[in-house]
């Protein structure tokens, strides 16, 4: 039993702490996450050259880590700095290309890692509120290769990404596990169209509709309608990445607060010695480290053989972050009292994208269903 | 990172498990499964059998009969009792007196009381709490008064503890009595050892809301205690009441209770049934009972990174605390879940059926007839060792530093 992360994990996290705190201070963050772009791709490849992509991925995939724990103390680093680049979108898309991708689709595995290339997760759709197997998209064969129509919610930097990894219904019902496939769209396939949006929470997301698009042979990520046991690893490790940088945001949301507590002062005294606000700040530390512990097991259970036992753990996961995520966001808020109201403290940003988190990847209510209906095949 | 116990650790566990498998007899742990009341002879019975092996005072170093555990070995030492329904270890002698002793004590209190206790001559309670001093435990009044006669050297208490659990058992109790009244309230108190048997003692059973007969008043009248009594310097009790509460929290998070009271609770939710499908497939409940279940998955690991924290030999801080609030939370939301289990049968109340000797019909399932009395049993561990709201007191000045 060891708590403790190894010397390289370490050595990763400090240096992606002090790039943040160099390069990503509140302002620069706040110019980034409501410009144009939505994030700064200088940035994003600054990130690369740090090996935070390669941190993501194995050695056999061109990285050099790839474990549960790497994924986690990156991506807590990366809440606590609050950073809008899309690293949820390289590690979610990396994942399926190496669990799935021919030899010439792993190709694009360099790019990813190397931050020349932008990918982003195309599964969630309009009506499926978070249910995963919820595939209205249809692809059907055309010669070679495959026309798409349909369209996909709320792609994270979708205007800005290089590549889409898209599923799609090749047979089945709408509800069905197996018919769902896996696609590699590049941008400016003719066929699709993006509409961007800013998020609540910084950066931009996006609309993608398929009007008839047009894909090679090529384009399809592994077996033809066997695309879930892909997403499902995929929505794993994104899931697990929320979680840690969930976690980041929270430690952040919670230094402020004590803060904040700590120099405030009403009625003659500072506002931190009023019981009603220590013992919920008792409470927030509380929950905090229970969330910490939730990260723990999922980053341990992600590689493990036992699927069930996994896909507990992420969502047993997802659900205690979600739940103390909102907590946290609301707390904060409240003990800061009216400045905790305002655009320009970097507080609030935080009890944003805390919440936010919930509504990716499934919610709270989503997980706990999940978690349960896992439990039962593990009693059948 | 690694939550995995070591190759050694697993080995221990198994040699844990084969021992209770061997030694644990299945009268007692029935007894603790079903809910019933241990009688005095059965908590001694399980005492006799640890000590045996050497296992008792398993907080004690080598050199006065501990087995000289590592933290992760008591861990896994009280999960696996708390998983297999042993009683547990009556903690007043063996976890809290003991480790005092072994700190403050004199070698002449140490050779006297520490052998006792393991061979189960003494049966130990605490008088700690008054009438006016509960979580404000530095405001106990029960004074002592020291004076030499022709009997020697001693002390004449008066006063009242109260609280006392399995008080009526005891032959022996170590309290903090108030020795100087003009000093600041920690400074004036003092640590010593009564015996109970003394003229002037008297002990007043309290039944608690579940008709049950736990906890106890204590009443010293002009008793004379001889002044070797005394643990640690005059004066100086606070010290020692400070060191035996860090012990009593070392397994306060009680993963094990409830890791064993889920796994029962999920046995019932499948036997009972609503409108004929189990009720663990009732949404409702279903949500809850998952609720509580990954809240006990991340306590078990939060847990043991606090034990990680203290591998290398210390005594848990201010992190118990969050232990003690949640692991208690969980305990008691368990008995709550079993309580709503029982849908009607909740009610009926067969107070008899909860010791030995009742072989009369219950009303319901088995299992029913404890479930509420548990419940409301367990609303005393928010209360004891120090309220959730003293330890967020505690979290508060120790840890966030306001």
């Amino acid at each position: 039993m060891n708590f403790e992360h190894t010397e390289d994990r370490r050595m990763l996290a400090d240096s992606l702490n002090r790039f943040i705190a160099e390069q990503y201070a509140f302002d620069a963050r706040d110019r980034i996450a409501k410009s144009e772009h939505g994030f700064s791709k200088e940035i994003f490849q600054q990130f690369a050259e740090l090996g935070v992509i390669g941190a993501l991925f194995s050695e056999a995939d061109g990285g050099f880590g790839g474990g549960g724990f790497d994924i986690a103390v990156v991506f807590e680093a990366l809440g606590r700095g609050l950073v809008v680049e899309p690293l949820l979108g390289a590690v979610m898309v990396g994942e399926a290309l190496s669990a799935a991708g021919s030899d010439a689709q792993k190709q694009k595995l360099g790019d990813i890692i190397n931050g020349a290339l932008v990918a982003a997760f195309a599964h969630d759709e309009a009506g499926a509120h978070y249910e995963r197997t919820h595939v209205a998209t249809r692809a059907e064969r055309s010669g070679d290769g495959w026309v798409i129509h349909g369209a996909k919610a709320v792609v994270p930097q979708g205007e800005r990404a290089d590549l889409f990894l898209v599923s799609a219904r090749t047979s089945g019902k709408l509800d069905d596990e197996a018919g769902i496939s896996l696609f590699l769209v590049t941008a400016k396939t003719p066929g699709l169209t993006v509409r961007g949006c800013p998020a609540i929470d910084g950066g931009r997301v996006a609309e993608l509709a398929f009007d008839g698009m047009k894909l090679g042979a090529d384009a399809l990520l592994g077996t033809e309608g066997q695309g879930h046991a892909t997403l499902e690893r995929a929505i794993g490790r994104g899931v697990l990445a929320l979680c840690a940088e969930s976690v980041g945001a929270m430690e952040a949301a919670k230094t402020a607060t004590l803060e904040y507590l700590r120099t405030r002062k009403q009625f003659g005294t500072l506002i931190g010695s009023f019981q009603a606000l220590q013992h919920r700040m008792a409470d927030l530390l509380l929950e905090i480290e229970q969330a910490r512990s939730a990260v723990i097991n999922a980053a341990a259970a992600i590689d493990g053989a036992d699927r069930v036992a996994r896909e507990r753990a992420l969502s047993a996961a997802k659900f205690s972050i979600g739940r103390i995520g909102a907590l946290v966001a609301e707390e904060s808020i409240q003990m800061h009292g009216g400045i905790g109201m305002t655009w320009e403290l970097p507080l609030p940003h935080y009890a944003k994208r805390l919440v936010m988190i919930d509504h990716q990847l499934g919610d709270e209510d989503h997980h706990l269903q999940r978690y349960i209906a896992l439990g039962k095949e593990v009693a059948a | 990172m690694d939550l995995n116990f070591t190759p050694e650790e697993e080995a221990f566990r198994a040699e844990v498990r084969a021992f209770l498998a061997d030694k644990l007899p299945a009268r007692l742990s029935a007894k603790v499964s079903s809910g019933k009341i241990l009688a005095k002879a059965d908590m001694e019975e399980w005492h006799a059998i640890l000590n045996e092996r050497g296992w008792l005072a398993n907080h004690w170093p080598e050199q006065y009969g501990g087995p000289g555990w590592t933290a992760v070995e008591k861990f896994i030492f009280e999960h696996e009792c708390a998983l297999a329904f042993a009683p547990r270890i009556v903690p007043f002698g063996v976890n809290m007196l003991g480790p005092v002793l072994i700190k403050y004590g004199n070698e002449a209190q140490k050779r006297h009381w520490l052998p006792r206790i393991l061979n189960g001559d003494d049966w130990w309670c605490q008088g700690y709490s008054e009438p006016g001093a509960g979580s404000d435990l530095a405001a106990v009044k029960t004074s002592a008064v020291r004076g030499i006669d022709a009997q020697g050297d001693h002390y004449i208490v008066n006063g009242q503890k109260t609280w006392t659990t399995l008080g009526q058992h005891a032959n022996m109790i170590f309290c903090l009595v108030r020795t100087n009244r003009e000093a600041k309230k920690q400074e004036g108190i003092s640590f010593l050892l009564i015996d109970m048997t003394s003229p002037g003692v008297e002990v007043r059973p309290i039944i608690t809301l579940d008709g049950e007969h736990e906890v106890n008043e204590v009443f010293f009248s002009d008793v004379r205690v001889p002044a070797e009594n005394l643990v640690g310097e005059e004066n100086k009790g606070w010290t020692c009441a400070k060191y035996l509460l860090t012990y009593e929290r070392t397994n306060i998070a009680g993963v094990g209770f409830s890791v064993a009271a889920l796994e029962q609770l999920k046995r019932i939710a499948a036997a009972q049934t609503k409108n004929g499908k189990p009720l663990a497939d009732d949404p409702a409940f279903a949500a809850r009972l998952a609720r509580v279940e990954i809240d006990l998955e991340n306590m078990k690991t939060t847990n043991l990174r606090v034990i990680a924290a203290v591998a290398g030999g210390g005594v848990p801080g201010a992190e118990s605390s969050m232990l003690k609030i949640r692991g208690t939370e969980i305990r008691q939301e368990i008995s709550s879940l079993a309580r709503r289990a029982m849908g009607v049968y909740g009610r009926p109340f067969i107070e008899e059926a909860l010791h030995d000797g009742f072989d009369g019909e219950t009303f319901g399932p088995a299992y029913a007839s404890a479930a509420a009395a548990r419940y409301f049993n367990n609303r005393k561990l928010s209360i004891f060792g120090g309220s959730n709201e003293i330890q967020k007191n505690i979290i508060s000045k120790m840890i966030l530093g306001l």
